[in-house]
């Protein structure tokens, strides 16, 4: 039915009534469908797969509806219809698609053989790709507010959760690799968030007393901007690497310090090292915050009596908060991707999966490490734009 | 000459210009006045297709103006709008050649007419050609803006609030200078503002504008003596039309023989000035004065009968 | 400022000396070194790693700069319009997306070796100056939109002759920005078996080597506040012809 709207729509008439992103989701997912494998599946971890196309991986009576579940989904958004349609169709098919890989593992998984391995191939993330960018079009027209969009974000976080703990993707070959060492994970993901936190609230309680001085006493702003711009060019490998030697010394030579966890060996270098690359989004971003104070709270302020500090209590750090707090989103979001670096050097976090995955060449083990890094910067970007958007005054012009 | 002929622009569902018909004789001035959102400026950009209207034609020289590309038909009309929109990018030569070079005119004819407009507009050529656009005052290149609307040589050219980013004095100067050399090349031109005092001053023609209808079309004399509507009167703030009627004609024209004590004034001058240096001086006559030599005088009398609503 | 200008003069005499005779700094970096590890890393040429480095870094900034001012074009015509709220939602998702992530994400697509860094590099090199060359085109002053349509130029001679020129110091800024970024996450691309100055800091973390670690380090970092240098340098001699000042140089 889809497909014969799609053709009818070629005449001049109907060409009008295409949807312009519809029709480049449409050939996206067209391609997903037919030009890229649906499934994967390996003898064992290493070994390379086996393409399986949509109607290989799914018994008859699963594949039949899912493809016209998804040729109904790609007509629904190849032709102009209302928003709301679009996003309903575009979440459907997302969440079908969620189920059908599940299902598609178990069905494609030999009994009781423990090495095989079934992964989603080309096909199945293309046509993930085409609808989530049909998804994020109707998102981005619809202009959610900051709480819904958090809302959103915790549904579907509801849902992955209980998909995962259903048992439904049991059978796809990363949770294979999670099922193996579901300890370790969940303790990667704990310090994984330590050190991505914990260095940010390093750098808030440091860089915005660093920043007001900064502010205040223009003849250290440029010095101190400068150093730190510095710092960002250092690669973060580099930058891991040098800091275990130091952090040896510490723990080595400092009495107590090796007892809180100071070593070269851990942790302590990959803290300093993404403390250190988190101060120039704090101390910039409160300088320009307080910088992009208006004059007139200010001088009002002075004309009522208020000291410096009271000034700077009650007037300039308040109105300087959401830019401040846009800094902070953006330490916390490069900081999750920076911590996967720590694996490199034994830091920790989710970097060891990633880097243990590509030097076994167990690419499961690389997504286990990545997909979750993702998700999280994901969700930290989420969660802090909309506290950025609700810590500013209302009416005040949007900025980033 | 300019016909526009029951032009009408509808947005969604609201009418911002509403069959609109006037023509402007050739070598003319035309200024549309009317407040914010009364399709002014749409009426103008409906001339030069930067908007295309939804019925109604204009015919410039006897053309329909679709007969031709929009971008081939501006390129042979003036424009020149309120901030002058300068581009920052290129010098100030640059900027005035922009059309020519469209047009492609050759380089040293490009240049000459840059240097020419600029001495036209008493920016010395040498000074201000290699200049880029944020060097200079805002009279500056609110002279370079018109300057750069009549390079091609254009016989219409179109002002959208040409003179609104300018401080009263300066804008005073601009005028003068704009109808000074609007008489020199004989160009018509369709002029919108916001401003009576400056509509009257500039246009043969009035055109007044609300909510998109045309009020009433005419001669400022006209205007100022039968506003056609309560609006029209509202906007000439007719507390003070008998000096805006004063200040329409020169002294020059209402000059008689004899001679009359004090201070003298110029002929050039408004008859408005004429009168306010009567009043402060408490005299009936002023002597006037023409390159220096007084020429006659003006009288109180005279001033009082053309101040008054006509019979 | 002169010191300044005589401060980077060094660091080019520095860089061009380690790069194309490292051995000559031995003694410099002989004591970070333990157990009588060599000082100075010796199994690749510095310099065909440094021309490595900068040529992945070159091409993905290249190609990334193309299609990244192609797509900031076509959203800002009328024709693209029904893609920008979706590439701008794009380009914000994308900026979440950890430069590493993008690169362990491209290798079980691509498999090892420079094609998953060039892509990565790549990917990740698009959003700073999509993002930079949507706002460059975006924030035209409408006045001068209008001049522009008004005195007779075709759409295309509006893009080319003022839209633009009047975009690219901040085009210039969003290359800048996605360079220094690209710089540093080359390095990360040796882990893939990519040939870039990242094999040597991985071999100072291998054999706990910190010479190897600091002087690739030192390079890179070196190349990098040059190169954002000359960038800004650039941007300052565009601004200026146009009265303004040059963005996001804090």
């Amino acid at each position: 039915m889809s497909l014969a709207t799609g053709r009818a729509g070629l005449s001049p008439v109907s060409i009008s009534r295409l949807d312009k992103l519809g029709v480049v989701t449409t050939l996206i997912a067209l391609a997903g469908l037919f030009l890229q494998p649906f499934m994967l599946f390996r003898a064992n971890r290493i070994v390379l797969g086996d393409p399986l196309e949509l109607w290989q991986s799914l018994p008859a009576f699963v594949w039949v509806p899912t493809l016209g579940v998804i040729l109904a989904g790609i007509g629904l958004t190849l032709v102009k219809t209302p928003r709301t349609v679009r996003l309903s169709a575009g979440v459907a098919v997302l969440a079908l698609l969620a189920v059908v890989v599940g299902v598609s593992a178990s069905y494609l998984t030999p009994e009781g053989d423990s090495f095989a391995r079934v992964s989603p191939g080309g096909g199945f993330w293309i046509l993930i790709f085409a609808f989530a960018l049909s998804v994020t079009d109707s998102v981005a027209r619809l202009r959610l507010g900051p709480v819904p969009r958090v809302l959103a974000l915790a549904a579907v976080g509801v849902v992955l959760a209980a998909i995962l703990y259903s048992g439904l993707w049991s059978d796809l070959s990363i949770l294979k690799e999670y099922a193996g060492r579901a300890n370790s994970f969940w303790q990667q993901v704990q310090v994984h968030l330590v050190l991505a936190l914990g260095s940010m609230a390093a750098a808030a309680v440091f860089g915005i007393p660093l920043g007001i001085v900064s502010y205040r006493i223009v003849r250290v702003r440029a010095a101190i901007l400068n150093a730190l711009n510095i710092v960002q060019t250092i690669p973060s490998m580099a930058m891991f690497g040098l800091l275990i030697a130091p952090m040896a010394w510490v723990g080595a030579t400092i009495p107590g310090a090796a007892e809180l966890g100071i070593g070269g060996i851990g942790v302590a270098p990959a803290f300093l090292a993404l403390f250190a690359y988190s101060l120039l989004p704090v101390v910039s971003n409160t300088v320009v915050g307080l910088d992009t104070v208006p004059r007139e709270p200010n001088d009002a302020a002075r004309g009522v009596g208020m000291t410096d500090l009271q000034r700077l209590v009650r007037i300039e750090m308040p109105l300087a908060f959401p830019v401040i707090l846009t800094g902070i989103r953006i330490v916390l979001v490069q900081n999750i991707g920076l911590t996967v670096i720590a694996g490199l050097i034994g830091g920790g976090g989710l970097g060891t999966f990633v880097f243990q995955g590509i030097s076994q060449t167990a690419m499961d083990l690389v997504l286990l490490g990545a997909i979750p890094a993702v998700a999280m910067a994901f969700a930290a970007a989420i969660v802090l734009d909309a506290g950025v958007e609700l810590s500013r005054p209302k009416g005040a012009g949007a900025q980033r | 000459m300019i016909e526009i002929d029951g032009l009408t622009k509808v947005y969604d569902t609201t009418t911002v210009v509403d069959d609109v018909s006037l023509s402007v004789e050739a070598g003319e001035v035309a200024a549309v006045v009317g407040t914010s959102g009364s399709g002014k400026t749409t009426l103008l950009r409906m001339i030069n297709r930067l908007v295309e209207p939804t019925s109604g034609t204009v015919r410039i020289e006897g053309r329909d103006n679709r007969e031709v590309a929009p971008y081939e038909l501006r390129r042979h009309i003036g424009y020149a709008i309120q901030g002058h929109g300068l581009f920052p990018h290129h010098t100030v030569g640059r900027n005035i050649g922009t059309v020519p070079k469209l047009l492609g005119w050759d380089k040293q004819k490009i240049a000459a007419r840059v240097d020419e407009l600029l001495d036209l507009f008493q920016l010395d050529p040498a000074h201000f050609r290699d200049r880029m656009p944020h060097e200079l005052s805002g009279g500056q290149k609110q002279r370079v803006g018109v300057a750069r609307a009549l390079a091609a040589g254009p016989s219409l050219l179109l002002m959208d609030e040409p003179f609104g980013a300018l401080d009263p004095i300066i804008r005073a100067k601009a005028q003068d200078d704009l109808l000074d050399i609007q008489r020199r090349l004989g160009t018509t031109i369709v002029l919108v503002t916001h401003d009576m005092d400056e509509a009257i001053k500039l246009g043969n023609r009035i055109a007044v504008m609300d909510e998109g209808k045309l009020l009433q079309y005419a001669r400022p004399q006209d205007i100022i003596a039968k506003p056609a509507t309560d609006f029209v009167e509202a906007l000439l703030a007719s507390g003070e039309r008998a000096f805006r009627m004063l200040s329409l004609t020169h002294v020059d024209e209402l000059v008689e023989p004899g001679a009359a004590d004090g201070e003298p004034i110029a002929g050039t001058a408004s008859l408005r000035e004429a009168y306010a240096l009567l009043l402060w001086t408490r005299r009936d006559a002023l002597p006037v004065i023409r390159n220096g030599e007084i020429i006659g005088r003006v009288t109180r009398a005279a001033l009082d009968d053309k101040a008054a609503a006509p019979q | 400022m002169k010191w300044a200008l005589g401060l980077r003069l060094v660091a080019v005499v520095l860089l061009a000396a380690f790069i194309f005779a490292p051995e000559m700094f031995a003694p410099v970096f002989a004591p970070l070194t333990q157990f009588g590890a060599p000082p100075i890393y010796t199994q690749s040429a510095i310099l065909d790693l440094t021309l490595s480095h900068l040529m992945l870094v070159g091409a993905a900034t290249l190609a990334a700069t193309i299609l990244a001012v192609g797509l900031a074009i076509l959203v800002t015509r009328p024709f693209g319009a029904e893609f920008l709220p979706l590439s701008r939602s794009l380009a914000n998702i994308g900026q979440t997306f950890p430069p590493v992530a993008v690169l362990a994400l491209a290798v079980p697509a691509m498999g090892f070796g420079a094609g998953p860094t060039l892509v990565a590099l790549f990917l990740y090199g698009l959003l700073p100056i999509f993002e930079n060359a949507l706002t460059g085109l975006e924030s035209l002053s409408p006045s001068v939109r209008e001049a522009a349509r008004g005195s007779g130029m075709t759409g295309l001679q509006r893009l080319v002759r003022v839209e633009l020129p009047l975009a690219f110091p901040v085009i210039l800024a969003g290359i800048r920005l996605s360079v220094v970024i690209s710089l540093s996450t080359a390095t990360i691309g040796s882990t893939v078996a990519a040939k870039t100055l990242g094999e040597v800091i991985i071999a100072g973390l291998l054999s706990n080597n910190t010479a190897f670690v600091l002087q690739g380090g030192l390079v890179v970092g070196v190349l990098a506040v040059l190169i954002y240098d000359g960038f800004v340098a650039i941007e300052k001699i565009a601004a200026r012809r146009m009265g303004q000042s040059v963005p996001g140089t804090a």
